[in-house]
């Protein structure tokens, strides 16, 4: 059936109001998408590691999730989700278990690119069936705009602050998606939020059922990290997109396919300006920068475009 | 009818697993623990249990497995020793305040720094604050035993803690023993079907565990635990009299040996009980009014039993297999002194740390302590508090 985002919004909300996450955030906007993705009737459990969203979301004595959840730690959502597979598959060899359960991970990138990047490749690798969603923020948000492997070069960090002899981050940003696909998953993908949401919810609903272990990139702006109003959430997505920034693709079975291509490239500046963590790369003397970051992202769309369908 | 085998320590763990087939086992080999995952991976590949057998990266994953399939209301076990148990540190705390009833086989090694793989209280005496049980075998029979209670203990509706079931690496864990072992049917009986009231799977309603948890309620929750500490005193003690019903074999909070008119005592906990009785035996033939007591749940600690097992005793020795680095004695030997506190003459208490790293404790060696407590004895002088035994760079070696 082909994707109708209306009947899909006419869905019961798996993720529902209450949550303390601050308005123009995109963790609570992956959340109920991702939810969405389930087909109704089929129960789920999701893993969260430490993070903005789970100190939002799970305040006792109050829950935003509709669906089972379970926080243990920052660095062990895949694991700790991997533990609830293995359950549901004894139970339901013993005859103890009914139904349908499907089993999603989520974290940061703090949770998913470092502090649990061991776990992640370890579930990943031991093949238990679920999804792990990355909501990708490019920053440690929860303890206050700290530097993680996902934030870009350049980006102001509160541990990678600009200064008078340094330009923000000094390292690019690591390619996730791509060593996840390294590890020969069944299914892959990045996205972000476009539009009506046909290109997320079609990976996510691919990604949950796909039989095995899957991932999902998500880029999820931060509004207080990447410093835009609220209101810029959609544009800075589209802009993420249209400058090739963050490419929309998915790799199944190996197969590598390109989503989107924009008709008109847009230049590295039309996302970055939107930010104030990149302000200090448009003032005199900064031109090097602009023009670094945009070398980089020229250099990884054509390796990217080389490897796709 | 028990059947006589001859069994490792490993090896009776493993099989006491594969009797009581948990829905989850999450793997990590580290020595001297390696063999039990081993022989039970062994176990599933020839079809004889029904267990999800999941061989994590990590031990930090091992226990993030099992707190995963304990609240998705599975019985989930696991095994580790030393910088294993070390790198769990963070979760254990995590599956303790979750309530979460999950059995792990603590093969006891010594902490890493420096790197040594022999045996001592270190790695468990270290988590000894994390909100486990911790229950201690002195040899491979105990071990086995001790496993055969865990889940009963720990999965009580009003416990539901983790246990920690401790034996000592290579010196019961790789030592082959004579070993009484209960048949597959009498053990599945004794233990039980795991059925928890809450799970995140197979109940009609959804279940949100690990929530970020608010001043107004944090402190309640943690109250909640100690409580439920508390009462896993109570449970052990239940479950062991039933196990002796059942099996035969009697177990209780500490073993007490020639006690009943002791003069001189020591406490300790593990394998060298077994070196201690021996000791015990021959000062006895000496007419010395020697006795032990050999500590078998250490979590909770039994204050109140212990203290009255030392009340009429002149003097003690607290044995720590493990250095506390507090500058004044190991864990051990807090405890015991706390617990003697109240009494109304409490023996004089000394602290002897030995067998660090596996270094070898033989009868010679207890009996030199056993000696100097006659000294204390006979002298009324204490002396130093706190000591390490055979230690060559002691100038004034006591021991």
């Amino acid at each position: 059936m082909p994707y109708n985002h209306k009947v899909e919004l006419s869905k019961p909300e798996r993720f529902v109001g209450g949550h303390r996450l601050c308005a123009g955030c995109g963790a609570g906007i992956v959340c109920r998408a991702m939810t969405r993705a389930l087909d109704e009737g089929d129960k789920a459990v999701i893993c969260n590691a430490t993070g903005c969203l789970e100190v939002s979301s799970f305040l006792y004595p109050y829950t935003a999730w509709e669906d089972s959840y379970i926080h243990t730690a920052f660095e062990n959502a895949p694991a700790t989700c991997g533990g609830v597979e293995a359950a549901y598959n004894a139970l339901k060899r013993k005859g103890k278990l009914d139904g349908t359960y499907k089993f999603l991970a989520i974290g940061g990138d703090g949770g998913t690119y470092d502090i649990g990047f061991q776990s992640l490749s370890g579930a990943m690798e031991r093949g238990h069936d679920m999804t792990y969603f990355c909501y990708d923020n490019e920053a440690y948000m929860n303890t206050g705009i700290q530097r993680s492997s996902s934030t870009p070069r350049f980006a102001n960090a509160t541990t990678s602050p600009s200064g008078t002899v340094s330009p923000g981050k000094k390292q690019n940003k690591k390619d996730l998606t791509q060593i996840m696909a390294a590890h020969d998953l069944p299914y892959v993908a990045q996205t972000t939020f476009i539009g009506n949401f046909k290109d997320f919810h079609e990976k996510a609903h691919r990604a949950i059922y796909t039989h095995g272990p899957t991932f999902v990139n998500v880029m999820a702006p931060c509004p207080r990290g990447w410093q835009y109003p609220a209101e810029l959430l959609p544009e800075l997505c589209k802009m993420a997109v249209e400058t090739c920034v963050w490419p929309l693709y998915e790799v199944i079975d190996g197969k590598w396919f390109l989503n989107y291509e924009p008709r008109r490239k847009l230049p590295v500046t039309e996302f970055m300006k939107l930010q104030g963590r990149f302000k200090h790369c448009f003032k005199p003397g900064s031109e090097w920068a602009l023009e670094a970051a945009q070398s980089y992202v020229d250099e990884k769309w054509e390796k990217l475009l080389a490897r796709c369908m | 009818m028990s059947i006589r085998e001859r069994l490792s320590g490993n090896e009776a763990i493993a099989y006491a697993m594969r009797q009581i087939e948990p829905d989850v086992f999450a793997a990590f080999p580290i020595t001297p623990s390696t063999e039990i995952p081993q022989y039970f991976a062994q176990y599933a590949a020839d079809g004889k249990v029904n267990t999800e057998f999941v061989t994590v990266e990590s031990e930090h994953s091992s226990m993030s497995t099992c707190m995963g399939a304990a609240a998705a209301g599975a019985r989930a076990v696991t095994a580790t020793s030393s910088a294993g148990l070390a790198l769990m540190y963070e979760v254990l705390y995590v599956a303790a305040s979750a309530r979460l009833p999950i059995t792990l086989a603590c093969v006891n090694r010594t902490l890493t720094g420096p790197i040594n793989i022999n045996n001592d209280h270190s790695d468990s005496m270290g988590a000894r604050d994390a909100g486990w049980i911790q229950i201690y075998a002195e040899n491979n029979q105990e071990a086995y035993d001790n496993y055969l209670q865990a889940m009963r203990i720990s999965e009580r509706p009003d416990v539901r803690l983790p246990i920690m079931i401790c034996q000592d690496g290579f010196i019961t864990s790789h030592a082959v023993e004579n070993i009484l072992l209960e048949e597959d049917a009498a053990v599945k009986a004794f233990v039980g079907e795991y059925r928890p009231e809450h799970a995140l799977i197979g109940r009609d309603t959804p279940l949100a565990v690990g929530p970020y948890d608010t001043c107004p309620y944090c402190m309640e929750h943690k109250v909640q635990q100690a409580e439920a500490m508390k009462r896993a005193k109570q449970a052990v003690l239940d479950v062991a009299a039933d196990f002796e019903r059942t099996f035969g074999r009697k177990y209780g909070l500490f073993e007490e040996y020639r006690m009943e008119d002791a003069e001189v005592a020591l406490v300790l906990i593990g394998s060298t009980a077994g070196t201690a009785k021996a000791c015990v035996e021959q000062l006895r033939a000496q007419g010395v009014r020697a006795g032990l007591v050999k500590l078998r749940m250490f979590r909770p600690f039994p204050m109140e039993e212990l203290a009255a097992a030392l009340s009429h005793v002149k003097a003690v020795a607290v044995m720590d297999k493990s250095e506390g680095n507090s500058g004044c004695g190991g864990p051990l030997f807090a405890e015991t002194r706390s617990a003697c506190y109240d009494l109304e003459s409490p023996p004089k208490m000394i602290d002897v740390v030995y067998g660090l790293a596996g270094r070898d404790c033989a009868v010679e060696d207890i009996e030199r302590v056993y000696r100097h407590l006659l000294h204390i004895v006979e002298t009324g002088e204490l002396g130093p508090r706190y000591l390490h035994m055979g230690q060559r760079s002691n100038q004034e070696e006591v021991l």
